[in-house]
């Protein structure tokens, strides 16, 4: 194990060391959102995976199932956060085996906080849930740092976030056609990943309506005009 | 008392807090990567291990056995790679063995990474997950921390900015095998000459559906040529100033030994107060 010049004993004479907290971590330094439209929720994110300043995957997908029409945008430390996902994919998938049906995104949302306040002093996981389910269509879900949860018309979230607080305010309608709902998502996050050195690389989206999980991709080699996939 | 004895720990944080550097573990600061092309999956590594400054083992092997059809490549700190794929790949055998199937790719990286994740970091293994299964070829990093990705082609270790550097510029989709091999070796020199952490040999392991091949030491490109001078000092290149011998009888003249009674106190093994 390794120790590094920042060991100090408090006036308690309790050991503390900084460096514990963010030595070396794999970081979503991201910008995700994620929005209700007149038939459903669209969820999108960038691309860019950082280790400090390296750019360890620039094609990252941010965007995870949990269930057929329930997917998360994951923001703050990679492993936590796909951990956490992939414990709440087994607890639905479980979920939808014992009563025959596929869970809503309440349920899923239910769970995610619980593990997101129960762990809150060792996860630094900023999620936003989103899904799509028979009795409720589409539903948007934000769970910040500390394990609360907030039930929103749209969400924004990680580091680019900031940039976009403005546009969003600005040119958010509510029910919007899918397509204007598609064009709101990719300008908002074009601009995030203008402004956020922490963001870049590809746009990801997923449309989920009734007819299930459509995914979309745009390069910034086409300046993100041309869906690909 | 039975359990963990965690007082060393203590005494360590208690150094720490004091401002006593601790000693660092042997790290393989090294290039791996991996590669995938038509009809399988490459990884190849350097062969150089590390402890600080020093080169601790010229000639260490990274490329990991998991099972005939999953190899794993290793950065970080050497112990810990070598025991972390130990231990999956026992489990992936037992688990192969219950269900009667063959183990999967997928099975090999979510058991890595829920294990690295429950150590939080503290295990510093660092590696690159390669194989071919009945669903598909695969290639995956897995991070110290439990994070993990999925590409086409990776790089880990200190060299692999330098091996990425490669992959960016010459990496094309659709590979054959070979060029995939020579990519993959081309990635590798490039840590190997480019980063201080890596040198020595080039390591290849080939899986394919049909079968893996581990090329050991496939490029030596830093091998130790004979010495074009002697450097072998010639006797009687040191003057004799004066000489004397001493002979084995006479011995007791220059050294005294003494033979002194052992004390019997108490049990030997008792070593608590």
């Amino acid at each position: 194990m390794e120790f590094g010049n920042s060991g100090c004993l408090s006036e308690d004479g309790i050991h503390v060391d900084m460096d514990r907290l963010k030595k070396g971590e794999v970081n979503l330094g991201t910008s995700i959102m994620a929005v209700t439209f007149k038939d459903g929720v669209i969820l999108g994110a960038d691309s860019r995976t950082t280790t400090g300043a390296y750019i360890a995957n620039r094609v990252t997908d941010k965007l995870t199932r949990v269930n057929d029409t329930i997917w998360c945008c994951r923001s703050g430390s990679a492993a936590d956060t796909q951990a956490v996902a992939d414990i709440v994919q087994y607890q639905l998938g479980l979920f939808a085996m014992m009563n025959g049906k596929p869970p809503t995104t309440q349920t899923a949302v239910s769970i995610f906080q619980d593990i997101c306040y129960a762990n809150k002093d060792r996860l630094s996981a900023g999620l936003i849930v989103a899904g799509w389910d028979e009795r409720h269509g589409g539903q948007v879900y934000s769970i910040p740092l500390g394990g609360s949860l907030h039930k929103q018309s749209y969400a924004i979230g990680g580091s680019g976030s900031t940039y976009i607080y403005g546009f969003c305010d600005a040119n958010w309608k509510e029910g919007m056609e899918e397509e204007d709902a598609v064009n709101f998502v990719k300008e908002a996050l074009k601009e995030a990943i203008k402004w956020d050195g922490s963001s870049g690389g590809v746009i990801r989206m997923v449309v989920l309506t009734e007819k299930g999980a459509d995914r979309h991709l745009y390069l910034p080699d086409t300046e993100y005009q041309v869906r690909h996939e | 008392m039975p359990g963990f004895d965690f007082s060393n720990y203590n005494r360590n944080a208690a150094l720490h807090a004091r401002g006593v550097p601790l000693p660092k573990a042997t790290s393989t600061g090294t290039t791996i990567v991996g590669c995938i092309f038509e009809g399988g999956v490459v990884i190849a590594a350097d062969t150089r291990a590390t402890s600080g400054p020093i080169v601790a083992d010229k000639n260490c092997e990274k490329l990991h056995y998991i099972s005939p059809n999953i190899w794993c490549a290793g950065a970080g700190t050497a112990a810990d790679t070598e025991f972390t794929t130990a231990l999956i790949s026992s489990q992936l055998e037992l688990h192969s063995l219950s269900t009667g199937r063959k183990p999967r790719v997928v099975t090999c990286m979510t058991m890595l990474k829920q294990h690295l994740f429950r150590y939080q970091g503290h295990i510093g293994a660092y590696l690159v997950v390669a194989g071919v299964d009945p669903t598909g070829t695969h290639l995956f990093t897995v991070h110290a921390h439990g994070s993990t990705d999925k590409l086409p082609y990776v790089t880990m270790g200190s060299g692999s900015l330098a091996a990425m550097s490669v992959f960016e510029t010459q990496w094309k989709p659709q590979l054959t095998q070979d060029e995939a091999v020579a990519l993959c070796s081309e990635a590798i020199q490039s840590g190997i000459f480019n980063d201080l952490g890596s040198g020595s040999n080039v390591d290849v392991a080939i899986i394919t559906d049909k079968k893996t091949t581990l090329k050991r030491n496939y490029i030596k490109p830093n091998e130790r040529v004979p010495k074009l001078k002697s450097y072998i000092f010639k006797r009687g290149t040191t003057a004799v100033l004066n000489e004397k011998i001493i002979r084995k009888e006479d011995l007791g003249n220059f050294v005294s030994v003494h033979e002194l009674a052992v004390e019997e106190t108490g049990d030997k093994m008792e070593v608590d107060a």
